[in-house]
């Protein structure tokens, strides 16, 4: 059980940048007047956000990831999330297989 | 039974898939990061005092020995500014809770439980009590299954012959379908008449154009952050995308009005935005 010197100051300051980056919204949101356009933007952020997170594994890592990203898609409108993620696995890893 | 810890049970109910399919990834996240040459302290460390997925495992894809702090601390910056967005987005649904319980319940807002609580907040005020139980269960089973992956490491195999890698990508898309589905059931649509499998994809594709600015925002942050991530590279992807994808709710907001009078009547937050921005 060692912690680096080095190590300890970089993990404090990701901590610290992250807090700032989650308390801020906490200071911003009241100073945002929200209306038409804006409003509608704001709605999509979580869509937004998650989408972008994820594009780099389901869009350009190869054609069973995406394949997957699809049906993992076509499941998360009729199953509950867990077994959406548990469609998500099972078709990566045949796709996978099946690409050799 | 009181209903702060009704609402604490719902809570744990509501995150508990989420907290399940983080497992392998949490795993994954401990024995990457051991494999790297960080020790189970600091794996720790990190997963407590951090807590926030997409940052730790890009961390441990630039981690150098001595560590990069300005580096560490600037990809973490990149990759984490979506909390800005994420919080401002949920700061007015918090009313409820007193500012220390703002100051600490924000400390541990992450991708998932940020989502469920903006799904909650549709139908539901949000209580502390709410806010703390989903937010604890997910803090500490992510705690629990990183360091499990520290101390595992190499015992796993490749997790990618067991689609591991994959979890958090099919847990994401199912949180996006539910904001989807959110906005298109909240409008009132009459019933399809058609029916059948083919009946139904029609259906899915009229609502996607039709109806939901959640699936342009989908589709322009999606290919906007893997340009990126192709031609830039993390972690400029996240913030590429988020962008974009905004831009596209707001263009599709605005444009729609244009076509939108041939359309059945509406209701739900782009019709009330459209509504507002008529007015």
């Amino acid at each position: 059980m060692i912690i680096d010197p080095q190590n300890l100051a970089a993990i404090v300051a990701m901590a610290l940048v992250t807090y700032a980056t989650r308390a801020s919204g906490l200071f911003i949101a009241h100073r945002l007047e929200l209306t038409g356009r804006l409003k509608a933007a704001f709605d999509e952020i979580p869509a937004a956000v998650l989408s972008a997170v994820i594009a780099p594994s389901v869009l350009a890592t190869g054609w069973p990831e995406t394949v997957a990203a699809a049906l993992t898609m076509i499941a998360a409108f009729r199953l509950p999330l867990l077994a959406t993620v548990g469609v998500g696995v099972v078709s990566v890893v045949v796709l996978r297989w099946i690409s050799g | 039974m009181s209903s702060s810890w009704t609402e604490a049970r719902e809570g744990v109910r509501d995150i508990a898939p989420a907290a399940i399919a983080a497992i392998p990834i949490g795993a994954l996240f401990g024995a990457l990061a051991t494999a790297k040459g960080l020790s189970v302290a600091e794996v720790a460390l990190m997963s407590a005092a951090v807590f926030a997925g997409g940052a730790q495992f890009a961390a441990v894809e630039i981690w150098r020995f001595p560590a990069p702090v300005a580096v560490l601390a600037f990809s973490t910056l990149l990759i984490n500014a979506r909390h800005i967005l994420m919080g401002a987005s949920l700061a007015p649904k918090v009313g409820a809770l007193r500012p220390w319980q703002r100051a600490l319940s924000f400390g541990i807002m992450a991708d998932e439980n940020w989502a469920l609580m903006e799904r909650r907040a549709l139908t539901h005020p949000l209580s502390a009590s709410y806010v703390f139980g989903m937010g604890a269960f997910f803090w500490v089973s992510w705690q629990i299954w990183t360091c499990m992956g520290a101390l595992a490491g190499s015992f796993m195999g490749n997790p990618r012959a067991w689609g591991a890698d994959f979890a958090f990508s099919a847990l994401f898309i199912g949180l996006i379908a539910s904001f989807w589905k959110s906005r298109t059931s909240s409008r009132a649509r009459p019933a399809d008449p058609r029916s059948g499998f083919g009946g139904r994809v029609v259906d899915l594709v009229a609502g996607f154009w039709k109806g939901s600015a959640t699936g342009v925002t989908v589709v322009a942050s999606g290919l906007a952050a893997a340009l990126a991530y192709r031609w830039v590279g993390p972690p400029w992807h996240v913030a590429a995308g988020a962008v974009a994808g905004i831009a596209a709710a707001a263009l599709f907001s605005g444009g729609a009005d244009v076509n939108a009078s041939a359309d059945q009547p509406e209701a739900g937050p782009v019709a009330e935005a459209r509504e507002e921005a008529a007015s």
